[in-house]
């Protein structure tokens, strides 16, 4: 679009007044500001010996935890979706036949990167049996890229470590235990 | 010309041809849903799910009367006059209801289920279905019933279509499946000790409209929105079945039957289905290696070297002997043949080795396997034809090296099994130098001077001309694993050409020379040409 389009309206800067001539009042009102936040509650904590924390853990989009079901197998039953529906391309699945019985197929491996995760949560929107979900572990530390790369035993360790502080959503959500 | 009349628009259909008013509708642009219809199969207007309204209108006085109820239009014969109606209220709610009594006792297990993505069912159900469910939900996992070596059934995802039962017994004739019990209760089963077991039984998979039926060779292996399809031929014998390869990230996961009416019709056997696996295997041939002597190992060559080297060695040699196989494409044969005969004037070209398993074999519904397990001696055969009209075979080229007239051989192979034997490679023994292009280590390449990688079928770009002269250009569909070059690449570099290698440039080069091949000139379609008719054209005009 060139400057002289007829779609652009050119508009002239208003001329200042004369309180903005003056500088004061703008001098005064940042200093409010300023002031205010001197003496109102301080919201930075020294992580990591202090813990932020994390105003609704429900909806905390944390590093993620693969869900058991009731009788503490692995939750996912290896649709794809997640990896499907994920932007960043890092969940890695390969599934088989499941060896239970009652079930079909599950995943012989799941894998998460970590570290490509861009944590918007849409496998965990994307999952048809709440298998995913992100929890509210919001420090995520390994020393090697490769240690970043959850598998799905450390997923499912992530379950067993939240599951009481973060009971799974879909249980009061109506979703499918 | 009929004249049909579908939602309003006049099509002419041809005088003697026998559409069904599915087939009609196709040709205005209307979509008429239907599961149970196939063009390959008998009709027996079980699924309801296209009913559609149809009429006639009057040739004299241009009246159309409509038909009071709906009917089937697979099962509908389209002449002249008749009217088609496929979007009417009618029409509509008789489609949402056809898919609401299929969803009654369906397991919805879409996630799990490997038909997902291309199911029929969940097609039709978004396009055609309703939106709220009055029937309670219950999710349930399907039963799993194990038909055959290559096709397990989830019981409850069939939708009783009976595809795959009139596929047994029209097509492959070997009727293992059958419909047992009656009404709500109707399963597809097969009797007791008598599985699905027959060289055409992975086509049952591909026709079942949803996801009842499964191939255990792909099964769970990937979901099918993840793989890219790219246009194929099957080089599994010289019949030269059209197909898809689906593959995501260089790996190949299935093949599919690619529909043409010349070769394969909707079918392709179960040795050309699972016929790829050996592209994956491990044990494939990497890199280039040549040896000094025959008592020293290979030492691999870079691939820039090959081509100068190779050459010089060759040229060393003097008196060349080439095996052109016939698992190369048209293109590059042609261009082996320059690269030898640019080396030795004199070189005998030779067809390769052309492997032979049993006979021929025609199934009732017309689909044949041929005994030749290569998908091009005939391209092969036409192209050495330009350079030397006398074409040998791969016994005359034997029995040449054994004489001693040959100083030099090059065997290019790129066969998927073991084809040669201790004997017969004894022969290149004393060769002052052998160059083996293969996909296998085998006698041979235990001998050669100069070890050099194949490509398998998917990797290759090119055209092959099947059994019944019918020529199919396809594109490569895999890159080949990491050191290896595929033929054309090679060559199209020995031959000093620029750039990458074209296939499409070589084929109209081949053309432009030749009688026999001008039917490549052109856009080749999808389907293929056939190569005699335009010779026949050529030598009258
Ligand atoms: S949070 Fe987003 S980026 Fe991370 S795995 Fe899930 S879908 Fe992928
Ligand atoms: S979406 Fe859920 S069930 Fe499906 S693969 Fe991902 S985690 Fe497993
Ligand atoms: S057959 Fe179709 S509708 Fe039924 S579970 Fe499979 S994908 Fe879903
Ligand atoms: S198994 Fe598939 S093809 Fe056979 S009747 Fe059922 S739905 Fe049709
Ligand atoms: S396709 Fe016509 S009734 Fe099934």
């Amino acid at each position: 679009m060139k400057p002289t389009d007829a779609a652009v309206t050119w508009i002239e800067e208003k001329p200042l007044g004369l309180a903005e001539r003056l500088y004061l009042p703008l001098f005064v009102q940042g200093l409010t500001t300023t002031a205010r936040h001197l003496v109102s509650p301080k919201v930075t904590v020294s992580y990591p010996e202090q813990r932020p924390k994390v105003g609704n853990p429900l909806i905390y989009r944390g590093v993620h935890r693969l869900n058991r079901d009731t009788e503490g197998r692995v939750k996912c039953v290896a649709c794809f979706l997640c990896a499907t529906a994920c932007p960043a391309h890092c969940i890695d699945i390969v599934a088989t036949d499941s060896p239970w019985p009652d079930r079909e197929k599950y995943p012989e491996s799941f894998a998460i990167d970590e570290l490509r995760c861009i944590f918007c949560g849409m496998c965990e929107e994307a999952c048809p049996v709440d298998a995913i979900e992100l929890t509210s572990l919001l420090d995520l530390t390994g020393k090697s890229r490769e240690e970043m790369i959850f598998d799905k035993e450390k997923l499912l360790s992530v379950y067993d470590m939240t599951k009481d502080s973060e009971p799974m959503k879909s249980a009061s959500l109506g979703g499918t235990l | 010309m009929p004249t049909v009349i579908v939602d309003g628009k006049e099509i002419e259909i041809g005088a003697d041809e026998r559409l069904n008013c599915i087939e009609a509708a196709r040709r205005a642009g209307a979509e008429i849903p239907h599961y149970c219809w196939h063009p390959g199969l008998s009709v027996v207007a079980s699924c309801r799910m296209c009913l559609v309204e149809t009429g006639t209108r009057d040739a004299a006085t241009g009246k159309i009367s409509m038909m009071p109820k709906l009917v089937p239009a697979c099962q509908t014969p389209a002449k002249d006059g008749t009217v088609i109606v496929t979007e009417s209220q009618l029409v509509k709610e008789s489609r949402a209801r056809v898919e609401e009594a299929l969803l009654i006792d369906h397991p919805i297990d879409c996630p799990i289920c490997d038909k997902a993505g291309e199911c029929l069912l969940q097609d039709y159900h978004f396009q055609h279905g309703q939106a709220e469910r009055r029937a309670d939900l219950h999710p349930f996992t399907s039963r799993r019933r194990d038909v055959g070596p290559t096709v397990t059934l989830f019981v409850d995802r069939c939708i009783m279509c009976t595809r795959c039962v009139r596929f047994t017994r029209e097509v492959s004739g070997t009727s293992e499946l059958m419909v047992t019990s009656r009404g709500a209760k109707e399963e597809i089963d097969i009797f007791p000790g008598h599985p699905l077991d027959n060289k055409l039984s992975g086509n049952v998979v591909d026709l079942c409209p949803v996801g009842a039926l499964g191939d255990k060779d792909f099964l769970y292996q990937q979901r099918v929105w993840f793989m890219k399809r790219e246009a194929n031929v099957c080089g599994g014998c010289s019949a030269g079945c059209s197909i898809h390869t689906e593959h995501n990230q260089d790996t190949v996961y299935r093949l599919k039957p690619r529909e043409n009416p010349h070769v394969n019709k909707w079918w392709i056997c179960d040795d050309g289905r699972y016929g790829w696996h050996h592209i994956h295997d491990a044990s494939r041939i990497v890199g280039a290696g040549r040896r000094a002597s025959s008592s020293t190992p290979l030492e691999s060559v870079e691939w820039a070297d090959v081509i100068t080297r190779l050459r010089a060695d060759l040229k060393a040699a003097s008196r060349l002997a080439v095996a052109v196989s016939p698992m190369l494409t048209v293109e590059e044969a042609w261009m082996l043949c320059a690269v030898a005969r640019s080396i030795d004037p004199q070189a005998l070209l030779a067809v390769g080795h052309v492997p032979q398993a049993g006979e021929d074999e025609t199934f009732p519904g017309g689909f044949t396997i041929r005994a030749e397990k290569c998908p091009n001696r005939l391209g092969v055969e036409g192209v050495i034809a330009l350079f030397d009209p006398a074409v040998r075979s791969w016994n005359d080229l034997v029995s040449h090296v054994r004489a001693g007239h040959a100083d030099a051989a090059w065997i290019t192979g790129a066969y998927p099994a073991a084809w040669i034997d201790d004997d017969t490679a004894a022969a290149f023994a004393d060769l002052k130098c052998l160059v083996v292009q293969d996909l296998f280590d085998s006698p041979l390449t235990a001998l050669a001077t100069w070890k050099l990688p194949a490509a398998g079928f998917a990797e290759r770009a090119g055209t092959w001309v099947n059994v019944a002269h019918r020529a199919q250009a396809f594109e490569q569909a895999v890159r080949p694993p990491a050191g290896v070059w595929p033929e054309g690449r090679l060559y199209w570099n020995m031959l000093g050409r620029r750039g990458l290698y074209d296939p499409t440039a070589v084929r109209r080069q081949i053309a432009d020379s030749s009688a026999s091949f001008a039917a490549l000139a052109g856009e080749i379609p999808s389907t293929g040409v056939d190569l005699r008719i335009h010779q026949l054209a050529s030598t009258t005009s």
